[in-house]
């Protein structure tokens, strides 16, 4: 199916969609015992009588996962509750050890939150409410095809501190929904409390649809939609959905309520197998773990520490450099490292545009081509800065310092000590330059013949053959200008 | 509130417990003996009463984000029913069948 | 100077680890007068069915190590006591079953914190005793290893769920005995056997490694042959554990201090609803006769009321099953203890938990799942948490009013015929004065003020949030006061 397909409707039917989002956070312990939390440990290694839920076995509370998900809870815009209460819920699978999860129910951590995720054609901010952030423990992993006709449990992730982000159904299409986690995943890496990766499991997604008339005001029954592995499959998978949803509808029936399954590989949704009626989660107030109160002066502390949030960024940056395009923006804030790079080069070059070309354009590219990440990245802001000045003071030409730039990526040295080590100071005396000329008015003596009989469009190829020559060291304003001269001699 | 048979196995099934059909039964009466004994709660003014919650005026004390682990004294396999390559096993949920499967 | 093994068990705990201390007694001594103590009065299946699990290597080794430590001039508050310990506190050198046949055999890889305590005060853990199948009961008929007898009277009850316990002591094996308390079940063993139970502050013992009935009211509770035994015991295992969210971080007073107390000035309730129309007047007339030992002693005497102690059996059976239900779903085959096949994995859980369960814990998981369940949470399970805040008020109430503490029968009879109570309710009102204490999370006592018919009857002391001083203060004075009129 196509987003045609979703077009198809898109006349008749709106979609409602509403998002939960688990957050894995990222503490060095599990959120109710001293278990680790590394990844990739062998299975059941990472496990003591609390995670494994042995008799007489107590939680006790993570205080560092109760400050990643205040710091989340107050980035979303959320109050963060005074007292909360940790809540079981009683179920049975092989991987939840104690038969119940440890979450947070009637009153959770934290409510009213919003998430600006865009702005609508007349200018007006696109807000999805965000109901609560609650705090809950992870579950084990079944694995189901390891060994024949058995499930392998492995309760290393159990325990694991999770956030859980409920947002209202204010979506309005996958476009929204998609703007919406992009914008969360942003805001959760500028203050670093998770590694927010759909692949490696650490955010996952359960969507609520609901498709109604155009022009309603009243919910149509929602699905609930899983097993998404990346943004785009959430998205394909509301669409795919939102189709079917509406293709029920306009025959005249009814949408049950039901979790539906995502799955990637044939493009369908189809209801999940129905693990025996209704869902009793028989919620109640756990009585191991006495109310969660924090004190305002808490709450105050990790407010005044949360790093500048994107948003923020994005109008600073619009305030303070004027001559910034929205997209040069966009992506200087699109992560938290990205952005403090490219403010430390702009405000030691004095030349913020000039830096963020360099910073979209040849760092982010070298970061790729070197798999480094900005916060380890060989070339220091301040050394990338220097050799901004060194191409305005004239010092280096343009072309030179293209050069130099990844000379510094591959061995983190200073600009000025490779300019003179690889002779790529630029060369402005005239007698380099006109000896230069002649050696390529030697070796292409056509195309200079043409050029001085008057075909001036050859003048570039020229110049490039004498940058070239010069290993870029030449100044390329010198060279047209002595070039200009021989016309006509 | 009266319990009826198709409630006891359905709480039965919710607390995975397996009842033969004449302990079901047995429970009905025994289940809805105990709870008319409770039917006297019903008629006790709770207006603006807080549930009780756990003790202590500060609240649920955190713990450090801190290892090491809390050890054990023997290894998992010396009390686990069936374990392989350090998973617990159990028989295969009805969800995830092979292919082949029947039940 | 040595003693010879039948008068080891007279000792007090304190007495014998004064001795061993001294160097005068050989721990390993005193855990053989213990085994032996055990042999003659036939504790084992065949007998009194009174303990599980015993070690005596395990025991002995425990006692080299002591004696070592007691020559490098080393002792620890307990050193060389022999002490047992309920089968449902973990253990790593003895089995851990909770009366029970899902956990037949298991053997916890930690010990509970109060088990630490003990070891770490040189206590000697020689054995795990006969209980109610995860606490739950009043006779200890519920376990499913056979019932326990009471060894003052072996057709009858020893009391429940601590009743092997109690009867380890009330025979003469050991002078402290660790049990663990959710409506009563320290207290009423102790009351049928004719020993001193106590239950401490909910939060003062670390219920770390106590195999959870309802969290919210758990306690481990100490058993002594006398008041000081008790004090003792609870003293070692009283304290702040890290590793229970709900443990109290209140200074542990030393509650053998209050052996030299005086009782003037102090006021005792009498609460009337402990004390109905139809009690057995021969109960009513023991503790009345306490309570005028009492006022001799300088304590003043006040009439009280606790409106809504009749409302606590129904609020303990509903908050008490809710919490169990949820705590015993871990018991699934998957991890420990046992597993039946059945057809899939649910079969699995559902033969696993049908064969492992007895009918009473399989009746209050039915209970505790259904008020807990959807429609009904606010008209059983949240209401009934309402009603216990008003119970706990009256508690609050009283103590703000004056009063120090409480004293009321332990229990509405003496211990009963083994068989006699066939009805679940029925054994459940064993729990009605005992019960409301542990709703309320008060500290409370019992101790033997008398015979009836030649049974033992318990009166006990009920104070407020961690003033368990002031309650083993009256405890010692009435003790010292009955005498021998305590066991006649």
């Amino acid at each position: 199916m196509t987003s045609a397909t979703v077009a198809r409707w898109a006349a008749t039917y709106e979609m409602v969609v509403g998002l939960e989002v688990h957050v894995q956070l990222k503490t060095a312990t599990k959120i109710f015992c001293r278990c680790s939390t590394d990844f990739g440990a062998s299975p059941n290694s990472n496990t003591c009588p609390v995670c494994l839920a042995l008799p007489g076995s107590l939680p006790v509370l993570n205080e560092h996962a109760v400050d990643l998900a205040i710091s989340a809870a107050l980035a979303l815009g959320c109050h963060v509750q005074p007292t909360s209460i940790f809540a079981r819920k009683n179920y049975f699978y092989p991987d939840l050890p104690k038969g119940y999860q440890i979450s947070q129910f009637d009153k959770p951590l934290a409510t009213d939150g919003c998430l600006q995720i865009g702005t609508r054609s007349d200018g007006s901010p696109i807000n999805i409410r965000i109901t609560r952030v609650h705090m809950e423990e992870d579950a084990g992993k079944s694995i189901h095809d390891r060994f024949p006709g058995v499930t392998a449990v492995d309760l290393n992730r159990a325990g694991v501190p999770l956030i859980e982000i409920v947002s209202e159904p204010d979506m309005r299409g996958s476009d929204e929904a998609e703007a919406y986690l992009r914008s969360l995943k942003q805001i959760l890496e500028y203050i670093a409390v998770s590694d927010v990766s759909m692949e490696k499991g650490s955010l996952r997604v359960d969507a609520n649809i609901s498709a109604r008339p155009v022009g309603a005001t009243k919910l149509g029954t929602k699905t609930e939609v899983k097993n998404m592995n990346s943004f785009s499959g959430v998205v394909r998978a509301l669409e795919v959905e939102f189709a079917r949803q509406c293709a029920v509808l306009d025959a005249g029936g009814r949408i049950d309520q039901q979790t539906m399954l995502w799955d990637a590989n044939t493009d369908e949704v189809r209801p999940a197998r129905s693990k025996e009626g209704s869902h009793d989660y028989r919620y109640f107030p756990d009585p191991d773990l006495p109310p969660l109160i924090i004190p305002i002066e808490r709450i105050d502390r990790l407010e005044a520490s949360l790093p500048e949030l994107p948003a923020a960024r994005r109008a600073r940056f619009r305030e303070a450099h004027p001559n910034l395009t929205p997209y040069d923006i966009d992506v200087l804030t699109a992560g938290p490292g990205i952005g403090t790079y490219f403010e430390h080069v702009a405000r030691q070059s004095n030349d913020a545009k000039t830096a963020a070309n360099w910073v979209m354009g040849d760092v982010l590219a070298a970061l790729k081509t070197t798999d480094q990440t900005i916060e380890h990245f060989s070339v220091r802001p301040a050394d990338l800065a220097e050799l901004l000045n060194l191409v305005r003071d004239g010092v280096v030409s343009h072309t030179a310092a293209k050069q130099i730039f990844g000379i510094m990526v591959k061995t983190g040295d200073r600009p000025s000590e490779i300019a003179e080590r690889e002779h790529l100071l630029k060369v402005t005396d005239d007698s380099a330059l006109v000896a230069w000329i002649d050696e390529v008015f030697a070796e292409l003596p056509s195309e200079a013949q043409r050029f001085v009989g008057g075909e001036r469009r050859l003048q570039g190829v020229l110049v490039g053959q004498v940058m070239k020559k010069s290993k870029g060291s030449a100044d390329p304003k010198r060279v047209n200008q002595l070039l200009a001269e021989r016309i006509g001699t | 509130m009266a319990v009826t048979l198709d409630d006891v196995r359905h709480i039965a099934a919710l607390a995975r417990l397996g009842l033969s059909e004449d302990r079901a039964a047995s429970l009905v009466a025994e289940l809805n003996t105990i709870l008319e004994h409770m039917d006297v709660l019903s008629k006790i003014d709770t207006t603006g009463i807080e549930p009780v919650a756990g003790i202590g005026a500060a609240g649920l004390p955190l713990r450090p984000d801190v290892g090491p682990p809390i050890p054990l004294a023997r290894e998992r396999d010396a009390f686990a029913p069936s374990m392989r390559d350090g998973f617990f096993l159990v028989p295969r949920l009805s969800t995830h069948e092979d292919p082949e499967a029947t039940s | 100077m040595t003693a010879s093994a039948g008068s080891l068990n007279e000792l007090s705990a304190a007495e014998l680890r004064d001795r061993v201390a001294k160097g005068d007694v050989n721990p390993r001594r005193a855990v053989d007068a213990a085994f032996d103590r055990a042999d003659a009065v036939g504790a084992r299946k065949d007998g009194l069915n009174i303990l599980l699990y015993e070690d005596r290597g395990d025991a002995h080794r425990q006692a080299a190590g002591i004696a070592t430590q007691r020559d490098s001039g080393e002792s620890g508050p307990l050193a060389g006591v022999p002490v047992i310990v309920k089968d449902n506190i973990a253990t790593t050198t003895l089995p851990t079953s909770c009366g029970s046949r899902i956990l037949e055999g298991y053997v916890s890889p930690f010990d509970a914190t109060a088990v630490r305590c003990l070891r770490e005060a040189g206590a000697v853990i020689i054995a795990k005793s006969n209980m109610d199948e995860f606490a739950m009961g009043s006779s200890t008929e519920n376990s499913a290893f056979g019932p326990a007898k009471n060894p003052l009277a072996p057709t009858r009850v020893p009391g429940g769920s601590s009743g092997g316990s109690a009867a380890a002591v009330a025979s003469g094996i050991v002078r402290i005995a660790l049990g663990s308390e959710t409506g009563g079940s320290v207290r009423q063993p102790a009351a049928f056997c004719g020993v001193v139970g106590v239950k401490p502050t909910y939060g003062r013992v670390s219920r770390y490694g106590l195999v959870a009935f309802a969290s919210s009211l758990d306690q481990i509770g100490v058993f002594g042959r006398s008041v000081d035994d008790a004090a003792l015991g609870l003293h070692t295992i009283a304290g702040l554990d890290p590793l229970d969210s709900t443990s109290a971080a209140e200074p542990v007073a030393r509650y053998r201090d209050a052996a030299r107390g005086s009782l003037t000035g102090v006021v005792i309730g009498r609460p009337r609803e402990y004390f109905p129309d139809d009690l057995d007047p021969r109960i009513r007339e023991k503790c009345d006769a306490s309570l005028d030992a009492l006022k001799s002693l300088g304590a003043e005497i006040r009439d009280v009321s606790l409106p809504h102690t009749d409302l606590a059996i129904q609020v303990y059976y509903i908050v008490a099953p809710a919490e169990a239900s949820s705590n015993l779903a871990r018991f699934d085959g998957v991890r420990y203890g046992l597993r039946m096949d059945g057809n899939g994995l649910r079969g699995m859980y559902e033969a696993t938990r049908s064969t492992g369960f007895g009918p009473e814990v399989t009746r209050r998981i039915l209970l505790g799942t259904y008020v807990l369940s959807a429609g009904y949470y606010d008209a059983y399970y949240r209401k009934a948490q309402q009603v216990r805040a008003l119970i706990a008020r009256d508690f609050a109430d009283v103590f703000r009013s004056g009063v120090h503490l409480l004293f009321t029968p332990t229990t509405p009879t003496a211990a009963f015929e083994l068989g006699a109570k066939s009805d679940p309710y029925e054994m459940y009102l064993s729990d009605i004065f005992t019960c409301t204490a542990n709703l309320a999370g008060v500290p409370a006592i019992s101790l033997p003020i008398g015979r009836v018919d030649g049974l033992p009857v318990g009166g006990q002391f009920i104070a407020s949030h961690f003033d368990e001083r002031q309650m083993f203060a009256a405890a010692y004075a009435l003790e010292r006061r009955l005498g021998a009129g305590a066991h006649q």
